[in-house]
């Protein structure tokens, strides 16, 4: 064989190397390309499986919100009108209003009146709660709606507490007796209550005498100057004791009002004995006995 | 025989050259693909995946329908103590 048909063989021998070698690479290549794509469609495919109920389930969450919006800003109008609704969106989100409310487009053009500034928290629902609201009476304090500092307060004492908590200092107990804070002069009070001025002015001049009581101080009652009085008086005026100021009876029991102006607690006060029975003296006190007598 | 030479020289010099080089072509694009391939899969893996919670979105159309209805009896009682704006 020639030499130049030996290297002919030689070279048609490396090109079919070559198109093997590249070829099965190739080929290799792309069986882990098909391998690749079909976990890609998989994927995908599981994608498109899950997302296929998406578009309803939104569409319908998204139709409740706009239901729940249009409820919203429509009622918001409705009671507050359409300015103070854009003041009251102002106030709770500066710079909303500019927005405008999505089924109002004239409401981006309103010019929102600074109400929070105005209105404290409550007062304003309270006012609209009715035209006979005590919050929108007369108040001989000055109209509570437009009373910045005094408008809520006055707005939440219009309520109940379960514990009364406001306001801080709640007035104390009354006292009785010589360590009461405000301490009535015997002549303006022995029995019953003494009429005050819308009481006084109710019943008639007789009232304003009783109001003086008995014995009025500049005519020589027991509360009247010293010097006014006699040399020795029997009694001053903290022996006379004084009244209660209320009409709740002393005992559980009470005066039985059936004996009238004549009623005595010894007498007609305690609970009823049963007829024929004895009262049980044993916690009686003992006599004195002979040689003290 | 000089004609032999030649063509020797030629398939030697020419056409193999050309066969390697377009099948190395052809070789590159194919290698290149595959880690394309390898992250569309892992993509679309993780993003079937992150689908898991669709199910969830069932509890929240239930949970919007309900805060709805929930808006919509508080604005109607609102509505029934509350004047109208004049």
């Amino acid at each position: 064989m020639p030499a130049a048909g030996v290297v002919l063989i030689v070279a048609v021998v490396l090109i079919v190397l070559a198109l093997v070698y590249y070829l099965l690479s190739t080929i290799g290549s792309l069986m882990r390309i098909t391998t690749g794509l079909d976990d890609a469609i998989a994927a995908v495919t599981e994608i498109a499986e899950k997302s296929a109920p998406v578009e309803a389930v939104v569409k319908d969450i998204n139709h409740n919100l706009d239901a729940g919006v249009d409820l919203l800003e429509g009622l918001l109008v409705k009671k507050a009108g359409l300015v103070d609704a854009m003041g009251l969106v102002e106030g709770l989100y500066p710079g909303a209003a500019a927005t405008g409310l999505r089924n109002f487009p004239d409401s981006a053009q309103v010019r929102p009146p600074r109400i929070s500034e105005v209105y404290t928290k409550g007062t304003l629902t309270l006012a609209r709660l009715g035209r006979e609201a005590p919050i929108a009476a007369a108040s001989p304090n000055g109209p509570v709606l437009r009373n910045i500092e005094g408008g809520s307060l006055d707005a939440r004492l219009l309520y109940p507490e379960g514990r009364q908590s406001r306001p801080e200092r709640l007035p104390r107990s009354p006292v009785i007796g010589t360590g009461a804070p405000v301490q009535y002069p015997p002549s303006e009070q022995r029995g019953g209550t003494t009429p005050d001025e819308g009481e006084a002015r109710e019943k008639g001049p007789w009232a304003e005498t009783a109001a003086q009581g008995v014995v009025p101080a500049e005519l020589g009652g027991s509360d009247a100057p010293r010097e006014m009085l006699g040399e020795d008086p029997q009694l001053g005026s903290e022996a006379l004791g004084e009244t209660t100021g209320s009409d709740e009876p002393a005992t559980d029991t009470g005066i039985d009002p059936a004996a009238g102006d004549e009623a005595d607690a010894t007498t007609d006060g305690g609970p009823a004995r049963p007829d024929g029975e004895e009262p049980d003296l044993k916690d009686a006190g003992a006599p004195p006995r002979q040689v003290d007598q | 025989m000089t004609l032999w030479w030649i063509g020797d020289v030629l398939l030697i010099a020419v056409v193999l050259p050309v066969v390697v080089y377009l099948l190395k072509g052809v070789l590159d694009a194919a290698r290149s693909i595959e880690p394309s391939v390898t992250r569309i899969a892992e993509a679309a893996g993780a993003g079937s995946k992150d689908l898991d919670a669709v199910p969830l979105l069932l509890t929240t159309q239930a949970h919007v329908k309900t805060t709805v209805e929930v808006v919509a009896g508080y604005g109607g009682s609102l509505d029934v103590i509350i004047d109208d704006a004049e």
